[in-house]
This record gives structure tokens, sequence and C-alpha cells, in this order.
């Protein structure tokens, strides 16, 4: 009878990580990851590779552990996926492969994302190289965004021999990995620089600093830069705000400047040079990862947070850890209630936010209930800071700055599902750019696509 | 990295500083701004490009020491380098899409203050290589503070200097002189483009108001990425909220919200203040952190 209950996983304590912005979960070590895979049945049927976006071959990595052949299993991990360390700690598994995990059925699923973290990190420490040398081509790629989906499809298109270079607008690579997500769940200068580096490892050149669209257009990479086909990956980094009275107010920031301000340029360290401004009592308005991340990161740095959803708990959008890990660190969760204006003081700085109760109704298309304003139920909560995490949309300026790409309503990329390509046929396209705001892995599987696409294209372009 | 080819000191406290940056150089149009970062501790600072030569590749910088990263960024010297350097961002000025003659048939005046008079220095310079004819007024403080007088004159068919304390020039504010120019010397004006201190700005777009006469201003707002991504920089023009790095920098001045762009520009004005006190500390030898505590508005 196989053990019902998961292996238990280090973690620091609340009380002690809400002062420091270190990595909360501490991850397996080999003897709890070894007695985690004992639990996989290893299916003849796995029902949760067909659920992993990059299908990783899951059971046969988990057997590899078993066997404490850590090796081969990053060896097997590393044919579907170059983020390991990434993927095993931000994807939702509970609604990707551990959903479906047959134990999970009488009991707690295989942590999955908990063994493939452990490969990761275990590959790193041992300094294995996953690298492999292809036959070079001549045909040169320009990747536009080095977030998980142009890193995924960059690692591609060098381990097929293409010269790959990354055109990156901010003056680090990682995208979301690095200005989103914050570094107590995802340790910036150990696992996401490593990662980044077993890209460049293959080949890969980064060029930071070059704004696609500004700094050079698309059409001049192709014409002028020698590039055969390009990638835009540049993800759906505009934020969207309410458009409630006194949104302009001091002391209103959306999610990603606060959270660009903490994690990529280090306000919550002493020592740089980036102000960050958090006051005592911080509202965050939004039930998905961004707002947990937010409101996370307000805690640390010493305020009392609330986070402000429209709906019920169990429609927070947000990964189940992290909603778990917020209620730990002290997080008041206020649901059913959406801001309707944000009051200034005098001299114009917030002091408190005027809200409405809300009740779910019917449901909606998406098939989640409607949240429904209950009148007569506005009332005021003192505030001193606001943080917006509604949501993000693409930016719009590469759409803009090139000929002939469709965009949406949404202001997504269109392009054929299958290979990833855009109207213009040099042109493919994939993860939160065509998607809208999405997650790590599905931006890797459309990364991963889109090399494929390429590959097919220039291929056929040869004969 | 970006080396640093050229290093000037134009006043007390304002720098100028050419730096090697081929693919800005290319790119940059008038108008338009770049991020920099001195070194990996370093915040994004938004800097008005102030020249740019594609032949040589280098675009050049004016700044003033305000605070803790200017500070730091004035230490740099000739052969060091900026971390960053990312641009050329935001819009270029709209009358670079206008028809040549069009703009010939137009009186335009250039207003600076302050170490705002090195950027309108690429417009005009854009517009005298095509023969369009424009005046200017620059304002400093005092006659130590006046920046760039020879290249300006160079480029305008008409330069007056403003001083407050009447040190050189003409004695009073850049809106005094604009004043009487327009009324007691019949100067006539249909666009005025005015860049400076949001004060400054704010002023000026007021008194164009009264005459009817189009105002652009170039919003110098907080920014982190420049890109579009985070709203810091936000402003709300005609009633609605943009992004000054987007959706500019520059605005029609009588559509800005001043007095709201005003407040946020000083978000930060708090922790600046204390990071600039640290900094000091560290040069004297000790961090004194009583005090640093404290929430301060």
């Amino acid at each position: 009878m196989a053990n019902l209950k998961r292996t238990a996983v280090g973690e620091q304590k609340a009380d002690e990580r809400v002062k420091n912005f270190t990595e909360v979960c501490l991850g397996y070590s080999e003897e709890e990851a070894v007695k985690e895979a004992e639990r996989c049945l290893n299916c003849k049927n796995p029902l949760c590779v067909p659920k992993c976006p990059v299908a990783i071959n899951i059971p046969e990595f988990i057997q590899c552990i078993k066997k404490k052949d850590f090796k081969r299993a990053a060896e097997i991990i590393n044919e579907s996926s170059s983020l390991p360390a990434v993927c095993g700690r931000v994807c939702p598994q509970e609604t990707q492969c551990e959903g479906k995990c047959i134990l999970g059925i009488k009991g707690e699923p295989v942590a999955i994302g908990k063994l493939e973290r452990f490969i990761g990190d275990w590959s790193r420490i041992n300094n294995i190289d996953l690298s492999v040398k292809r036959d070079k081509k001549h045909e040169k790629v320009a990747v536009i965004g080095s977030g998980p989906a142009g890193l995924a499809c960059a690692g591609d298109l060098a381990k097929m021999g293409y010269a790959v270079t990354i055109f990156e607008a901010l003056h680090e690579p990682g995208g979301v990995l690095v200005y989103g997500i914050p570094e107590f769940r995802l340790p910036k200068d150990t696992v996401v620089k490593h990662e980044i580096d077993n890209v460049k490892k293959l080949g890969v050149e980064i060029e930071t600093d070059v704004v696609i669209g500004k700094t050079l257009t698309i059409d001049e990479l192709l014409e002028e830069e020698g590039y055969s086909a390009v990638f835009i990956g540049s993800g759906a980094g505009l934020p969207k705000f309410m458009g409630i009275p006194g949104e302009n107010l001091n002391g209103v920031f959306s999610a990603n400047e606060f959270l660009t301000r903490s994690n990529l340029m280090k306000a919550f360290r002493e020592d740089y040079d980036t102000p960050i401004r958090t006051g005592n009592k911080v509202a965050v308005v939004g039930g998905g990862n961004v707002a947990m991340d937010a409101a996370r990161t307000a805690r640390r740095l010493g305020a009392e947070v609330h986070i402000v959803y429209r709906r019920s708990e169990d429609e927070l959008p947000a990964r189940v850890e992290e909603v778990h890990h917020a209620k730990e660190e002290g997080i008041i969760f206020d649901i059913l209630t959406n801001p309707l204006e944000i009051i200034g003081d005098e001299s114009g700085w917030v002091k408190a936010i005027k809200c409405v109760k809300m009740e779910l109704g019917e449901p909606d298309s998406s098939g989640r209930r409607r949240p429904v304003e209950i009148k007569g139920s506005e009332f005021v909560m003192e505030m001193d800071t606001v943080i917006m995490a509604l949501g993000t949309s693409p930016n719009p300026l590469i759409a803009s700055t090139t000929e002939g790409l469709n965009i949406n309503k949404w202001g997504c990329l269109e392009v054929d599902e299958s290979t990833c390509q855009t109207p213009r046929k040099e042109i493919f396209a994939g993860g939160d750019a065509v998607t809208g705001a999405a997650t790590v892995i599905l931006a890797m599987e459309a990364g991963k696509k889109a090399a494929k696409g390429i590959d097919e294209y220039l291929k056929g372009k040869n004969k | 990295m970006y080396e640093i080819l050229k290093k000037e000191l134009l006043a007390p406290n304002i720098y100028k500083m050419v730096v090697k940056v081929p693919r800005v150089a290319k790119a940059a149009k008038p108008g338009q701004f770049v991020i920099v970062r001195v070194d990996e501790k370093s915040e994004r600072i938004p800097l008005t490009i102030c020249d740019y030569d594609k032949d040589e590749e280098t675009v050049t910088i004016v700044f003033q020491t305000l605070g803790a990263s200017t500070i730091k960024m004035s230490k740099l010297e000739v052969g060091d380098y900026f971390r960053d350097f990312a641009g050329p961002l935001g819009n270029p000025s709209e009358f670079i899409y206008e028809s040549i003659e069009e703009l010939k048939n137009k009186n335009i005046i250039f207003i600076a203050g302050g170490v705002g008079t090195a950027p309108i220095y690429p417009q005009i310079k854009w517009l005298n290589s095509r023969g369009i004819n424009v005046d200017v007024i620059i304002g400093s403080k005092n006659k130590e503070l006046l920046i760039m007088e020879e290249e300006i004159k160079k480029e305008a068919s008409n330069l007056y200097v403003a001083t407050d304390d009447g040190s050189y020039g003409y004695k009073g504010l850049v809106t005094d002189l604009l004043k009487d120019l327009i009324d007691k010397e019949n100067k006539k004006y249909d666009l005025v483009i005015a860049i400076g201190p949001m004060i400054m700005m704010k002023f000026i777009t007021k008194l164009t108001k009264e005459y009817d006469i189009k105002t652009v201003v170039s919003l110098n707002t907080l920014m982190v990425d420049g890109t579009g991504m985070c709203g810091a920089c936000r402003v709300t023009v005609g009633g609605e909220t943009k992004f000054a790095c987007v959706d500019g920098p520059e605005f029609d001045g009588h559509l800005v919200e001043f007095d709201e762009a005003l407040r946020r520009q000083s978000m930060y004005k708090g922790e600046e203040k204390k990071k600039l006190l640290v900094e000091k500390q560290k040069e004297e030898g000790h961090v004194c952190r009583i005090g640093l505590g404290g929430e301060e508005k």
C-alpha cells in the first residue's frame, strides 16, 4: 500500500521569514527526495505526463531518483525542459502534473514539482553540464525577450545548431523570473542566473539594453543584421489599472512597479540605490500570483497587508502554496470586496480606500461565478499604500513598429497555433505576447513549439 | 558596458558626458531619452538625449547632481563605463513628422530652463539643419549656471537669455521674458516648446494659454523601466492617464495636470533624502542609523 502522505519539505518558519527575503521553501534533501520518489507508482499510462505542458517524462525521472541516479534524472528532464529549478518552484502543479497523479485520489499526489526542483538544484550544486553540441547551421535567429518563452525557444534553436541572439530591453535577462517573481520564491543569484547561464552555454548570445521597436526594429534585424527568422517572446508587461478615482494619488503603484523595484532593482537591500516605499497599511488589489508576491513583499518590508479580491477564496487564481504561505505570514484576505475609489489626504497621498462588498451571481462565459455588488454595502478602509495587481496585457510597442502582424482585441499577437508563425512567415511569436498573462511553463511550451516551427520554416526555405 | 569618451563640467554641478553607444546613436531622434545605470547597484536614471552622432556612434547627456545617484554618476571619468545605457526611448518630437514647408511657415520658440537647456539642443539643431528658423529663450538662476549658450546661439535665429538675479541678460523668469517679447516686441509665435523644471513648464503653459499659443512640454517624471511596463511615470493628460515613457515624454502642455505631476515627482523624496544622508555619512566614515527608520512623506 502506497504511503498516502507526501514527504514533508523543510520551510522557514513564518515569523522568521517575514523578516527576510531568502527562500521560504528549503527543498528536499537527497534522503527526502528518494523517500518521496518511492511513493510514485510508476504508472504504465501515466496521467501526470500529458498534464505537463512540456510533457516531461515524469515517471522515468522519478525512477532515477529512486535509484539515486540524479544525473540521469537531470538528463531526462533536460530533454523537455531547460528550467527545472524554476518550474519546480513556480508551476501551479495542482492544476497540472500533480493534479492528475493517481495517488491524489485517495491521498496526496506525488510531489513532482519538489522532485523536479530537487534535480534542478542538485545539477547546479554539482555543476552538471547538460549542454549538447550539435552541428552548426549558418542561419541566425533573433529572439526578442529573455523571459521563459524566449529562453526556451533560444535554447532549443541553439541545440538544433542555429546561431541565436536574444535581445532584452532591461539590463538583466530573465523577464518575469527576475523582475516579477520575488527572491523568497525564486532566488535570483543562484537559481535564475544558473539556468540562464545554461542557455548561454548552449551558445546563445544575450544582448541587454536593446528595446526592440525603439533601439532596433524587427525589420532591421531581418534586413540589416542578417537574421533569417525572429521569435517574439516579449510577454505581457503592460499593467492594468482599474480606472477608479484616485488612482494617480501618491502611494498607488502597479504591482509591476512595486515588484520591479524590489526584485530587479533590489530596493529591499540597503546597499542598492533604488528607493521603494511601503506604508504601514497596504492594500493589494487582485488575487493572482502577482498579488500574492506583492503582498508578501510588502509584508517583508514591514507593513500590515490586505489582499482585496472581488471574488471568493475558491476563485483565487494564485497557486495554492502561495495563498497558504501568504496566510501563514499574516496577510489579511478581504474577499468579495471591490474598491470603488481611492481617497487622498490634503497633500495628495493615499489615506483610505472606499470598497463595496460583493456576492457571487451566475457563472459567466469563463465558467466562474460573476461577482455582483451588494447595494448599500460600501465601506471605507484606512490604507496608506495601494498596489494594483489586476493583470497585464502585451506591450503594443512591437506590433506598432512592425508591419503585417495581427493583434486581437486584447492586444495579443495572432499566430498559427501549431507552428507559432505570424502572418509574416519569417516572424514567430509565443508566450504571454500571444496568450496574455499566463504561466512560466506555458510560455516555455510555446517557445519550444516556436523553435520547432522556425526550424521547419528555415529547412523548407533551403530546399 | 558603455564607455565615456568625454566629460565636461558645464557649470557648477552640471556635467556633460559623451558616451559611445552605437545602437542608440544610430536610432536616436530629437525629443527622445535614454535610461542609464552606473553600476550593478545603481538605479535606472532617465535622461533626455542632448546630442547624438551616428558616425562617431556617440550620445551626449547632460545632468545636474541632485541626489545620491547623480552624484555617483558625476564621479565617472573619461574611460569609465556606464553599466547600462538603454534607448532611445519615448516618442520623437512631433515636428519631425511634419512637412518642412509647413514648419518654415511657423513661428517657433523654444524655452529652456536650467539643465533643461541641453535637451532642446538636438531639436533646434535638427530644425536649423533643415532651414527652419527658431527663437530660443534660455533661463537660469544666475550667469554661473547658464549652459550651452554658444552652441545654441549657432542654431537659433534669436537667442534670449534670462537670469533670475539679473547677473546676465534679462532679469527675471523665462515666463516674464516671453510675455515681454510678445507684448513689447510684437513677436508672434505659433508654437512654444518648453523644457525645464516641472514648475517652469507649468507657468509657461499658464501664460501661453492666455495667448492661445500651442505649447509642447517634455515631462521629466519619475521612471523605472522606461518601456511602459510599470506606470511609475503616469500623468494625466486631457483627463486620461498616460505613461510619459511610451506616450510621451512630450505632450500638449495645455492638457497636462501639472499639480498632480509635481506631486507625483516628489513621491520618493523621503527615501531619497535618507539615501543621500547615508552616502554623505559613508564618505565621512561612519553611518548613523538614528532617525532613518521613521516614515517620511
